[in-house]
């Protein structure tokens, strides 16, 4: 396989949602960068928003919410564990985002006055800002990135981040996944983009590809993270999401709550109070089926038809436009029939949750020249503007760490090794197809890790992934697109490996059905009040720590700090 | 894996497609790279049973030559 050799200030892996924005933002400070823009898919289409998306989850717009209340909610819906350094830095920044988006095009609901018109979906707090519009986004994300002249690559395969001997960044290794060629991109700075380790467990339907995230999201920045020396946070944390069953999409409460929808059980009865995703409220869910009241339904079949054709139109038409189609496959008529749901299998997002690389308010990770922003950042709940927001941050401290920093030098054998370990399936005339390691490989995510939790199950777990890393030695692919697949399991092995590990260190409940321990059932006391840090050690084992919280600058009120405990409605509750 | 995928989601109409006169739209649009050019026909074809169902390759044709079904394990 031929070598290009690429060099560049500013390197941002990843397309989707913050990389566009890191990369935007990274030129905009310095002109003079060299910012690269590197993608596995096309930047036209690629991440979580490729077909838009439906509105923003967790605006911070004055006159509904302060940046103060807006971290106090999250801290308590993240049960405790946040740095609220991260998220002030997110919420302070959130409106400025919003107008920025606003100007260069981005549709927001606004009133007839021409302010945002912000919904209220959370448990305390109103920060859902619709995006009725909000097919477009990626189109003008790309308009920019070419008014702010970035260079952007499609199909590359980032698979290593390596440092020089000072343990600061100095090269990423990629493949292109249509010619094979080998990338060895010398940068200063690389900023991590590449989205949730969506394709961790194997959806109930069966079918790989069919998850709630864009599958091409295999975690792969965690793992580069990892390799790289970074600490990642809250990995325990993990992403389960009440989806449409089978569908794997979200039935979108947010879309359909401000609208007069909710959850229901089968007797067509509302048991959560509130339909903000968090750990308590798939707890709730989760209950609610074992207590024989299931399955649980979205229910929007009380209400006007404009309401109905409204929803219809705005659900079908945005982040996951064939969910009409799903629909009508199986005959399912808002107007008449609920949707049924189902809990989904996990992953790691800390756009939906907390699990992520270690970053502070600048988004640097604790690598010298690495920054992370979006759904692989460990800022809790941040969704699609947090992505944005951080995606500036990134882009912002990266322009700046540059000024000072040396393209530097790495051991080349390293850039060896990596090209012969990424390369060698297609060497191998006979072994395993990646499609079926990665198979077997998520479908004991499902049978080891799916909560609730308990030790040894994930010990088990954790002995069955060690026997898939010796199957990586067996894949074998045919061309570079299998290779990427190849190149991708060994990424859900290392996010496996993190989850169970992660897992295992906090031995108590926390997060509802997210850490559910079924052996350590209650929350431990203050010595739990700590993230939990996973790191590759020098001598390349895996190591799992506490760090300490640091003290709260906004801490929740006393009539707010239980408020995620009692999402069970309580009328209902009583006559049960 | 051990069925033989022959339901592909990504449907293409060969008589509208026109792959064979140099757009690459749809191929260049799949986040997950399944589409490619059948040599047979010159037409856009899904290679990969590795569909996210994401619809750009269909709202992106310029010939509206593309179908993406609910692939058949979930439907």
């Amino acid at each position: 396989m031929n070598t290009v050799e690429i060099k560049t200030d500013v390197l941002v892996i990843g397309g989707g949602t913050a990389g566009p924005m890191a990369a935007i933002k990274a030129k905009q400070k310095n002109p003079e960068l060299k910012v690269l823009l590197l993608e596995k898919a096309n930047v036209k289409r690629s991440g979580a928003i490729s077909m838009g998306m439906d509105g923003l989850n967790n605006a911070v717009i004055p006159g509904y919410a302060t940046p103060e209340q807006y971290v106090r909610e999250i801290t308590v819906a993240n049960d405790g564990i946040v740095n609220q350094k991260t998220l002030f830095a997110y919420a302070e920044n959130s409106f400025s985002m919003i107008e920025e988006l606003d100007s260069w095009g981005v549709k927001f609901e606004k009133d007839e006055n021409g302010d945002y018109a912000v919904k209220k979906v959370h448990h305390m707090g109103t920060y859902v800002l619709p995006m009725p519009e909000g097919h477009d986004i990626k189109k003008v994300l790309y308009r920019k990135l070419k008014q702010t002249r970035i260079n952007i690559t499609n199909r590359l395969v980032a698979t290593r981040v390596l440092t020089n001997a000072d343990g600061r960044v100095a090269r990423a290794l990629a493949f292109d996944c249509r010619s094979g060629a080998y990338m060895v991109i010398r940068a200063k700075a690389v900023i991590l983009c590449t989205g949730a380790a969506g394709r961790l467990g194997l959806p109930a339907s069966g079918y790989m590809f069919g998850t709630y995230e864009n599958p091409t999201n295999a975690g792969d920045g965690y793992s580069m993270a990892y390799h790289a020396g970074a600490e990642l946070s809250g990995i325990e944390c993990f992403q389960i999401n009440p989806l449409i069953k089978d569908y794997n999409g979200p039935a979108c409460a947010y879309v359909t709550g401000p609208m007069g929808g909710y959850t229901v059980n089968a007797q067509g009865e509302r048991f959560i109070e509130s339909d903000y995703w968090s750990g308590q409220m798939m707890q709730e869910f989760y209950q609610e089926l074992a207590g024989g009241k299931g399955p649980v339904f979205l229910k929007v079949n009380h209400l006007a038809e404009e309401t109905i054709a409204n929803i219809e139109t705005i659900l079908h038409s945005n982040e996951r436009p064939s969910r009409g189609r799903f629909h009508e496959g199986r005959g399912t008529d808002y107007r008449q029939d609920m949707v049924e749901m189902h809990i989904s299998e996990i992953g790691l997002c800390s756009g939906h949750s907390a699990s992520g690389v270690w970053v502070n308010e600048r988004a640097e990770t604790t690598v010298a020249g690495l920054y992370a922003a979006g759904d692989l950042a460990c800022v809790p709940h941040n969704y699609m503007l947090g992505a944005f927001v951080y995606g500036r941050l990134a882009g912002e401290s990266a322009a700046e760490y540059c000024a000072t920093a040396e393209l530097g030098e790495v051991n080349e054998v390293q850039v060896e090794a990596e090209r012969e370990r990424i390369f060698a399936p297609l060497t191998r005339q006979h072994g395993r197809a990646p499609a079926q390691v990665e198979y077997k490989l998520r479908r004991l995510v499902n049978d080891y890790l799916q909560p609730p939790k308990v030790a040894r199950r994930m010990e088990l777990g954790l002995a069955r992934f060690a026997e898939i890393r010796a199957d990586l030695e067996q894949m074998t692919a045919s061309n570079p697109h299998e290779l990427m697949r190849a190149a991708e399991v060994s990424f859900i092995l290392d996010c496996a490996e993190m989850a169970a590990s992660a897992s295992l260190f906090r031995t108590e409940s926390r997060w509802g059905l997210y850490h559910y321990r079924q052996d350590f059932p209650e929350a431990g006391g203050g010595e739990w009040q700590v993230h939990v840090q996973v790191k590759k050690s020098p001598t390349g084992d895996m190591t799992v720590f506490k760090r300490p919280l640091e003290p709260y600058l906004a801490p929740p009120e006393a009539t707010e700090q239980y408020s995620y405990q009692h999402l069970r409605i309580k009328s209902e509750a009583a006559s049960t | 894996m051990s069925y033989n995928p022959i339901d592909f989601p990504v449907k293409v109409n060969l008589d509208k497609c026109i792959a064979d006169k140099g757009c690459t739209v749809c191929i260049n649009a799949c986040p997950l790279d399944v589409l490619a050019i059948d040599l047979s026909t010159g037409k856009a074809v899904m290679k990969y049973d590795e569909c996210w169902f994401c619809l750009p390759c269909e709202k992106d044709c310029p010939t509206q030559a593309i179908h993406v079904d609910i692939p058949y394990l979930l439907r």
